[in-house]
């Protein structure tokens, strides 16, 4: 048996943050307690991000460094999935353009949800399990968890060619411990108290379990080069290190500062940012929280040197553009209700039928390549779209999904309804052909210009308030200088 | 070519309602306003009519579904009346299907009626609508400003502009129509604008200002067309005929295929081109005497100077600055005040433009009257610049 563990992961992080501070300036006279939080900033999605959207995107970074056939399972990882009844990683799987036999499921009910595959893939020795992790914590205003929480995607994938970081081990736990809970009827976390939390939880049952896990492994705690404890308040790593004799120069950074606590996301998100600088031989403990604990103990191999991750963690938290404006930053998260005009009661009904006919169109963004006059063009048609050509019938599929494309037109529309003004749209230009008039993400107002770079990203495209169903499709989005 | 239509059908009379926000007034109203000025221009009876076109957009938020609400209004002795939509060319559609009709021998007169009643939707700007089933699940969430806005930013980068320059030239134009609008008593909005205050106004979408917008308004207007020998029976040797109507949709390469710019609207270009040579016209900039243009916002006007083929590719913002197309150059183009000042009640908005063609040609036009206009030319443009249809017809006194 060879070895077996990750082969490739990658990690994503939204285009903005609120500063902590600007949070805590508007929020600081009902908990004046959150002043110890109100430094450094958290990353928060746009109102047209979501678990799904997020998991898609680091998703994509990971396949950037790895070949999507080699992707057989896929776990859609995350508390915040906004589908009860309806497959979030078929969704996800299509945005992915995946084989049709891929199998797909989804893993929820605690903050170890993205843990529980790579635990069931570890014991199994699955290859091609792509875990695709998003959360988008829904917070309200004035709880410790809006201070707390960032908003993220990470991804990983299984195999058994090239493991960058050998999957040793894993021990796990149960406890019903509540530390926090949330219901759909409650909508946002009711957070019990800290020190109990670290104390009588966290402390007492992450002893025992990181013991046993290194013991059965011939380990000690000096052996560990980076300890990885997921949890949302930034103090509870090193306490919790420190009680199991773990040296504090082994603490994982929790990315607090920069990002804050991505929930289902974290464990995948702080083992990608120790991937990032990990030298190869590193041994890696990274757990998950949640109802009992999840231990993993993972050993970096000679690959970890020559791989490269599209983007690093610390460079997305490097890039994220400060927001200072509270009631953005709320609505972004669906806290905030403002009338937003008459152009918002627009009936968004999809219809289903033309929804999933079209599906590979609109989540794949699949769109045609004529054969006769080699034109790829969006939507595929009948006919082809170049005038000198109009070849019926010749269009093979072609994804525009990885295509870099270039601003042709733009405009800031402040008429148009969009939950974070304005609206910006325009046409743009696929390097090797192709064209669309589209709806764009990431630029600041008066930041767009024609000649920019876009790149697609994969978002929601309408809200069905009426029937609380939302439809997805691709826009062009700001590429990120890195 | 074809043969084409051109002096095979007269304009024996039109009408046109009062512009504005019509609160008092129902379709009924705003289209019995139009009609009988027609009726009574024309001098015939209502039962000499053969057939009717009826143009309306927002049927939903209007008058309904189908032609009857027209035959109902006016009482019309149960002949054929069919209802016609083509987005902001809807007008110019009710008109066509009428003269076709007259020129195909199958009517000896027929009526064309659009009305839209933009008020009652409670929007300003034009209401939301769905796209299609299939449309709504890829295309922007755009608004009509915002789509041709578009316009804007790529023609500024196509001719190598600095904004601040085309913004002038785009201000000058509304300004321009807002001094033309402030003479007419069936205009909407008769009010002067300085340069300044349009280009300080609020913005709706970049580059586009408050001002660069047309107005939303209600509105009805009315041609009743008829065999030449009729009107030559009616009213002599002079009277307005039609030399040409052209229509160019759009095929889908504006939305997905890189040939064009995105800084003029093809369709304009091919419909005027057609349009030209049914009339007989080689050479417009010396022929065309006035046009009245789907100046929706400043910047389309401004490129439609050149899909017109009234100004040479880039040329337009200078040819604008330098008064061509102003009351006093050499082709004026809304001297009636346009859409800038009459609003934009789609249904109507083609007629409501051949209106003021036919007063002017008739040398009725009061204090807008132009010196011996000889062709006068409207043009409609549908949808937006990524997916339009354009319509250009062109009128002139019978030969």
């Amino acid at each position: 048996m060879g070895q077996f563990g990750l082969i490739a992961y990658g990690s994503y992080l939204p285009f903005q943050a609120i500063s902590r501070q600007a949070i805590f300036d508007q929020i600081g006279w009902i908990q004046g307690g959150l002043k110890a939080y109100a430094k450094g900033k958290r990353s928060y999605a746009d109102w047209d991000e979501d678990a799904v959207t997020l998991a898609v995107a680091a998703a994509r970074q990971l396949l950037t460094t790895a070949d999507a056939t080699k992707v057989q399972q896929l776990s859609f990882a995350s508390t915040t999935a906004p589908f009860l009844d309806r497959s979030n990683a078929g969704i996800v799987a299509a945005a992915l353009d995946l084989a049709d036999h891929t199998h797909c499921h989804d893993s929820s009910g605690s903050q170890r949800a993205a843990l529980a595959p790579l635990v069931a893939a570890c014991q199994n020795q699955s290859d091609g399990l792509l875990i695709a992790a998003g959360e988008k914590k829904p917070v309200q205003p004035a709880n410790v968890m809006e201070m707390l929480a960032g908003d993220a995607g990470a991804a990983i994938l299984t195999g058994s060619d090239n493991v960058i970081a050998e999957l040793i081990a894993t021990q796990s736990v149960r406890s019903d411990f509540v530390d926090h809970y949330r219901t759909a009827e409650s909508g946002t976390d009711y957070v019990l108290e800290e020190r109990w939390v670290r104390e009588e939880g966290i402390a007492k049952i992450a002893s025992p379990l990181i013991a046993t896990i290194l013991q059965e492994n011939n380990l000690s705690v000096d052996d560990i080069d980076h300890f990885i404890l997921p949890v949302a308040y930034p103090s509870h790593a090193r306490a919790i290190a420190r009680i199991c004799g773990i040296k504090e120069g082994a603490v994982a950074d929790a990315l607090f500062t920069d990002c804050g606590f991505s929930g289902v996301a974290h464990p995948l998100l702080m083992l990608n940012d120790c991937l990032d600088r990990a030298a190869p031989g590193s041994l890696i403990l990274l757990t998950g929280f949640g109802q009992g604990m999840d231990a993993i103990l993972l050993r970096t191999t000679e690959h970890i040197s020559d791989y490269q991750a599209s983007i690093t963690v610390q460079s997305f938290m490097s890039h994220l553009r400060i927001e200072d404006n509270y009631p953005r930053f709320l609505a972004s998260n669906g806290q905030f209700h403002p009338d937003w005009g008459m152009r918002a009661e627009r009936d968004n009904r999809t219809a289903q039928t033309v929804a999933f006919d079209k599906s590979r169109d609109i989540y794949g963004l699949v769109g045609g390549f004529c054969t006769s006059c080699e034109t790829p063009q969006f939507p595929k048609a009948r006919r082809c779209v170049n005038p000198d050509c109009n070849a019926l019938d010749t269009q093979q599929d072609y994804r525009f999904a990885d295509i870099p494309a270039t601003v042709k037109s733009f405009t800031e529309d402040w008429m148009a309804f969009n939950r974070n003004p304005p609206l910006i749209y325009g046409n743009i230009s696929f390097e090797g052909g192709g064209n669309m008039f589209i709806e764009m993400t990431g630029f600041a107002p008066g930041d767009i210009a024609i000649g920019d770079k876009v790149e697609m990203d994969f978002r929601i495209k309408d809200i069905d308030d009426k029937r609380g169903f939302h439809r997805y499709f691709w826009k062009a989005a700001s590429k990120r200088q890195m | 070519m074809a043969e084409g239509i051109k002096d095979k059908v007269a304009i024996i009379g039109m009408g046109c309602s009062k512009f504005g926000e019509r609160w008092d007034a129902r379709p009924e109203d705003l289209i019995t306003e139009a009609f009988e000025e027609a009726l009574a221009d024309a001098k015939i009876e209502k039962n000499s009519i053969d057939a009717a076109w009826f143009g309306v957009f927002y049927d939903e938020q209007n008058v309904g579904k189908s032609a009857y609400p027209l035959s109902q209004y006016l009482r019309l002795p149960n002949i054929p009346v069919t209802r016609v939509e083509n987005l902001c060319a809807t007008g110019t559609e009710s008109l066509r299907g009428a003269v076709y009709a007259v020129a195909a021998g199958a009517c000896d007169i027929a009526l064309a009626v659009g009305c839209e009643k933009l008020k009652d939707t409670g929007f300003a700007g034009l209401p939301e609508r769905t796209k299609g089933t299939f449309e709504d699940l890829y295309q922007p969430g755009f608004t009509p400003p915002g789509a041709f806005a578009q316009l804007g930013a790529a023609y500024a980068h196509k001719f190598g502009m600095d904004m601040a320059d085309l913004k002038k030239a785009m201000a000058h134009v509304s300004w321009k129509s807002h001094e033309n609008g402030f003479l007419n008593p069936k205009a909407h909005l008769r009010k002067k604008l300085t340069i300044e205050q349009i280009l300080n106004a609020p913005p709706v979408a970049f580059p586009l200002g408050v001002f660069d917008c047309c107005g939303v308004s209600d509105g009805a207007s009315c041609a009743i067309v008829a065999r030449p020998e009729i009107a030559k029976e009616l009213v002599g040797e002079n009277f307005v005929t039609v030399k040409s109507m052209q229509l160019s949709p759009s095929n889908g390469v504006e939305m997905g295929h890189q040939s064009w710019d995105g800084a003029g609207t093809i369709t304009t270009r091919k419909a005027s081109e057609r349009a030209y040579a049914e009339a007989g016209i080689s050479n417009p900039r010396e022929d065309i005497s006035m046009t009245e243009v789907h100046d929706c916002f400043s910047i389309t006007e401004l490129v439609l100077m050149e899909d017109l083929w009234l100004s040479e590719d880039g040329m337009a913002p200078k040819d604008i600055l330098d008064g061509r197309f102003d009351a006093d150059g050499d082709i004026p183009c809304q001297i009636d005040g346009g859409l800038k000042c009459f609003g934009h009640p789609v249904g109507a908005s083609g007629l409501r433009m051949t209106y003021e063609i036919y007063l002017q040609l008739l040398g009725r036009a009061n204090d807008r009257q132009l010196k011996d206009p000889k062709f006068g030319l409207a043009h409609n443009l549908g949808g937006i610049p990524n997916r339009n249809v354009a319509a250009v017809s062109i009128f002139g006194m019978n030969e």
